[in-house]
C-alpha cells in the first residue's frame, strides 16, 4: 500500500514545484513553418553568443502562431510569432481584443518560390506564368472562348515544354505558399492568357473572376500536398513526368535531385529574389510583443541578433540556408531599436 | 467421393490390414501434413526474410549517423581579434561573438591545406567556409571563454567538418551532383581527399549523436537525439507513475472484489475495446482534455506522458488481471482458511505471485508507449527543435521537449539529406531501448515466474 501512497505524494509534489518555477527566462516563439528553419537557426546562435538560454522555438502554422500570439498578454504566452505572410486586420483585432496593442512588425527577408521537376525527367526548363494557368485552371481560354480545361499535355499550349502528362503537385491551401502561388503565378496567367478578360466580357462580377482565376482543376491533375516539401519531392521521386512547387531552400539543400525551371525567363536565385526580377518571392515576417519587452529577459537582444547583418545580411547564415536578404535590412534594424509599433511611424 | 469408397475399403481391407502398410488414405493424408508444413515454413521464412530486409535497411542507412567526420586543426587563438584592450576582461572577451571566430578557424584550416601541400585553386582562408560545420566558432569560443589565458596560443581543435564534407565522405554527397550544389564545390571535396590521406579529416564514432540536442537546420552534423531521449524519459515516469498503481488498483477490484454483474462485465469488455482503440484517439482526447481545457503547457512530456498513461492503462489492467487469474484459487482459500481478510488475502498472498506478471505487462505497455507517435503529433511534441536541456526536475516535466519518436519524425521531414540519415540512426537508438525493454521483460519473467 505504501508505494501507492509514494507516487501520489510525488507526483503531487512535481506538480507543485511545477506551477511554483513560473518565472520564465526563455524567450518563446511560435508559428509559420517556412520561417522554423531561420529561427531555429538564430535561436541556436544566439544561445551560443549570449547568456540568455536559447529561445525555444516551435512551428504549427502562421495562423495558428499568430492565434497564440494574439492571446493575451503575461508569461504563458509566446512573445514572438513567425509568419511567412503578414498580419490580417482580423487578427490585428483579435489581438487587441485580448490586450495585445502593440505589436512590432519585423520583416527578415524573402522567400523565393520555386518550379522543379526530377533531374532526369523531362525538359521542364521554362515557364510563363500563363502555362500554369493554362495547365491548372478549370477554365481556359481556347480559340476565343472560355472552356472547361481541355489540356492533358503541357506540349499541348506552349510547343516549347515536354509532351507529357500535366501533373502538378502544389501546396495545399492551409500552406501560405498556396497563396502567393494563387496571387503571383495563376491571377498573373489569367491575366496573360485573356481569360480574365474573356470572363470579364461574358459579365462576371470582380468577386467571381478573381475566384475563378486562381482556383485548380479537380479531374486530378493538380494535386494539392498539404504535408512539407519532403512530401513533394517523394511524389516527384516517384513520377518522373510530376512538376512540383517548392521554397528555394528547400531547392538548394536537394540539387541532386530536382532540377529547376525559369519563371519569365529569371532563373530563382537569391540575387534575382533579391533585385524582384524573379516574379514569385514573397515576404517572411515574425511579430514581437511590445510589452514583452523588458519583462522576458533577452526578447529585444533576439529580435535586434535576428536582423543584425552578421545574421540576416546576404553572407549571413541565414542567406546561406535560402533567405533571400532585404536591402532594407538597416530600415527594419532601427525600427527595432526604437521599438516602433505598427501603427506608427510607417 | 470418399463416402463411396469406403465401404469397399472396409471390405478389402481386414484381411491384410497392418498398421505397417500405408494405404492409400494415409498417403494422402501424410501429403497433406506435409504439404501445410510446407506452407507454415514458407510463411515464417516469408516473415524472416522481412525482417531481414526490414533490420538490414536500417542497419544500412542509419549506421552512418554513429560515425561523425572531424577535422583536426590548430587556431591560434590571435589576441588582436579577440582581445583588443589586451586585459584578459573575461567581459571583453564575452562581446566576441562566433562570427569574431570563424575566420580565425578559416585561417586554421587554411594553414594546413598549404602545409599538407594540397593543390588548389581556392586562395582565400574564407574559401574553408563550405568544409567546416557552423557549430565549431561557438566551440572554440566556448574554450576560449573557460580559459582566457588560452588567447595568444595555437591551440588543436577537433571540429566538426560540414554535413556535406560528412556526406561525401559517407558516400551520400557524390562528385557529379556537387556541381549544382552552392553549398560545396568540387574543389572542396579535392581538398577533403588530400586531408583523408594525410589523416587530418577522419571519420569518428559520434557521442553527440546519442548525448547531444537537436540543431537547427544548416548544421545536421552537430544533431543529437539526447534531449528528446531525455523527453521520452520524463514522459516514460509520468506513465509509469500513473498507470502502474491505478491499473493495478483497478485489476485488483474488478479481479478481486467487484461482484460479478452486469455492470462489471460492461466495465471489462470496454477496457478491452479500450486497449483496440486507434492510439491517435487518445491523441486528439489528450489535445482537448489537458491542453485546451485543463490549459496545461503545450509540447511538455508531462501532458505527453498523460495521454500515453491513458493508452497504456488498458494494456496494464489486461496483463494484470491475467496475472492476477493465473494465481490458483488454492493460495486463497488456504489465506482465507488460516483466517485472514481477503484483503489480506490478496495483498499477502495473490499479489505478490502476481507481480511477475503484472511487471512484464507494465514493461510492455511502456515499451509500446515509448514508440508511439501519433498521439505526440497532436499535443505539439513535433515542430519543436528541442535545443535545451531541462535544467532540473520540474522543468523536464513542464518545459517543451520532444520525445524519441517524434525526434525522428522531425528530422525525416527536414530538407537537408544528412537529416534523413538521422532519422534512420534515430531508428536503431529507439529499438535498442525497446529490445532492452523487452529482454528485461523476459528475463523478469523467466526468474520469478510460477507455474503451477
Amino acid at each position: 500500500m505504501s508505494y501507492f501512497k509514494m507516487t501520489a505524494s510525488t507526483l503531487a509534489i512535481a506538480a507543485v514545484s511545477a506551477t511554483a518555477a513560473a518565472a520564465r527566462d526563455n524567450v518563446q516563439v511560435a508559428g509559420s513553418s517556412t520561417v522554423l528553419p531561420y529561427a531555429s537557426i538564430v535561436a541556436e546562435a544566439f544561445g551560443e553568443n549570449f547568456d540568455f538560454p536559447t529561445p525555444v522555438v516551435e512551428s504549427g502554422g502562421s495562423s495558428s502562431g499568430l492565434k497564440r500570439f494574439c492571446e493575451g498578454v503575461g508569461e504563458n504566452t509566446i512573445d514572438i510569432a513567425n509568419a511567412s505572410r503578414a498580419i490580417r486586420e482580423k487578427e490585428i483585432k483579435a489581438c487587441a481584443e485580448a490586450g495585445v496593442t502593440d505589436i512590432i512588425e519585423v520583416r527578415i527577408g524573402y522567400d523565393g518560390i520555386v518550379f522543379a521537376s526530377q533531374i532526369d525527367g523531362p525538359g521542364f526548363t521554362a515557364f510563363e506564368p500563363a502555362d500554369w494557368y493554362n495547365a491548372l485552371a478549370p477554365k481556359v481560354l481556347k480559340d476565343g472562348e472560355l472552356v472547361d480545361n481541355p489540356y492533358t499535355m503541357w506540349s499541348e499550349f506552349n510547343a516549347d515544354l515536354p509532351a507529357v502528362e500535366i501533373a502538378a503537385f502544389i501546396p495545399g491551401t492551409k500552406h501560405g505558399t498556396r497563396e502567393v502561388f494563387e496571387e503571383k503565378v495563376l491571377a498573373h496567367g489569367c491575366e496573360a492568357t485573356g481569360a480574365m478578360k474573356a470572363m470579364e466580357e461574358a459579365g462576371m462580377d470582380e468577386d467571381s473572376i478573381e475566384d475563378a482565376c486562381i482556383s485548380v482543376r479537380t479531374d486530378g491533375r493538380s494535386i494539392d500536398i498539404d504535408g512539407d516539401y519532403t512530401e513533394t519531392l517523394a511524389r516527384i521521386d516517384s513520377n518522373a513526368e510530376g512538376v512540383g512547387v517548392f521554397g528555394l531552400a528547400f531547392y538548394e539543400n536537394n540539387t541532386d535531385k530536382l532540377k529547376v525551371a525559369t519563371m519569365s525567363g529569371v532563373a530563382p536565385s537569391t540575387e534575382t529574389i533579391a533585385s524582384g526580377e524573379y516574379p514569385v518571392s514573397r515576404p517572411l515576417f515574425f511579430y514581437v510583443k511590445k510589452a514583452h519587452i523588458g519583462v522576458i529577459p533577452g526578447l529585444k537582444e533576439f529580435a535586434e541578433f535576428f536582423v543584425s547583418d552578421e545574421i540576416a545580411g546576404p553572407d549571413g547564415p541565414l542567406a546561406n540556408y535560402g533567405l533571400v536578404s532585404d536591402p532594407e535590412l538597416a530600415m527594419t534594424q532601427a525600427k527595432i531599436a526604437d521599438e516602433v509599433t505598427m501603427g506608427e511611424g510607417m | 467421393m470418399t463416402d463411396a469408397s469406403l465401404p469397399e475399403n472396409s471390405a478389402a481391407a481386414p484381411a491384410h490390414r497392418s498398421l505397417n502398410t500405408v494405404d492409400a488414405r494415409t498417403r494422402k493424408r501424410n501429403r497433406a501434413e506435409a504439404r501445410f508444413r510446407a506452407y507454415g515454413i514458407a510463411a515464417v521464412a516469408t516473415g524472416l526474410v522481412f525482417l531481414v530486409i526490414l533490420l538490414g535497411s536500417i542497419l544500412f542507412n542509419g549506421v552512418g549517423a554513429f560515425q561523425q567526420t572531424f577535422i583536426k586543426v590548430p587556431v591560434y587563438l590571435d589576441p588582436a581579434k579577440l582581445d583588443k584592450s589586451g586585459e584578459r576582461d573575461i567581459e571583453a572577451i564575452k562581446k566576441v561573438s562566433t562570427f569574431g571566430y570563424t575566420p580565425l578557424i578559416q585561417q586554421g584550416l587554411f594553414d594546413v591545406v598549404q602545409a599538407a601541400g594540397i593543390e588548389t585553386p581556392l586562395a582565400k582562408p574564407g574559401d574553408m567556409k563550405q568544409m567546416i560545420s557552423p557549430s565549431a566558432a561557438a566551440q572554440v569560443r566556448d574554450t576560449v571563454i573557460e580559459n582566457p589565458d588560452l588567447i595568444g596560443q595555437t591551440v588543436d581543435f577537433r571540429i566538426l567538418a560540414s554535413s556535406r564534407v560528412d556526406g561525401y565522405l559517407k558516400d551520400r554527397v557524390f562528385r557529379e551532383d556537387v556541381v549544382r550544389d552552392k553549398n560545396i564545390d568540387v574543389e572542396h571535396l579535392d581538398i577533403v581527399d588530400g586531408l583523408v590521406a594525410a589523416g587530418i579529416v577522419v571519420k569518428e564514432f559520434n557521442l553527440t549523436f546519442i548525448t547531444g540536442a537537436d540543431a537547427s537546420e544548416s548544421r545536421p552534423e552537430q544533431a543529437g537525439l539526447g534531449v528528446s531521449i531525455l523527453g521520452s524519459f520524463f514522459m516514460m515516469l509520468v506513465v509509469l507513475a500513473l498507470s502502474l498503481p491505478i491499473g493495478v488498483a483497478a485489476s485488483i477490484y474488478l479481479e478481486e472484489f467487484a461482484p460479478k454483474n452486469r455492470f462489471t462485465d460492461l466495465i471489462e469488455v470496454n477496457i478491452s475495446n479500450l486497449a483496440a482503440v486507434p492510439s491517435i484517439v487518445f491523441g486528439i482526447l489528450g489535445l482537448a482534455v489537458f491542453i485546451q481545457f485543463a490549459h496545461l503547457p503545450q509540447s511538455a512530456p508531462l501532458v505527453g506522458g498523460l495521454t500515453l498513461t491513458l493508452m497504456t492503462l488498458p494494456t496494464i489492467v489486461i496483463s494484470t488481471r491475467a496475472s492476477l487469474k493465473s494465481v490458483p484459487p488454492s493460495i486463497r482459500d488456504a489465506a482465507l482458511g488460516v483466517g485472514a481478510s481477503k484483503m489480506q488475502a490478496v495483498f499477502h498472498h495473490v499479489l505478490p505471485m502476481a507481480m511477475p506478471g503484472i511487471l512484464t505487462g507494465t514493461i510492455i505497455g511502456l515499451a509500446q508507449a515509448l514508440g508511439e507517435t501519433a498521439p505526440l503529433l497532436l499535443i505539439g511534441m513535433v515542430g519543436y527543435i528541442a535545443t535545451n536541456y531541462p535544467d532540473g526536475l520540474a522543468s523536464g516535466f513542464m518545459d517543451p521537449n520532444s520525445a524519441m519518436p517524434a525526434q525522428i519524425f522531425e528530422w525525416a521531414k527536414r530538407a537537408d539529406p544528412a537529416y534523413y540519415e538521422r532519422a534512420w540512426g534515430g531508428i536503431i537508438i529507439l529499438l535498442v531501448f525497446l529490445m532492452t525493454m523487452n529482454i528485461i521483460a523476459i528475463i523478469l519473467r523467466r526468474r520469478f515466474e510460477r507455474r503451477w
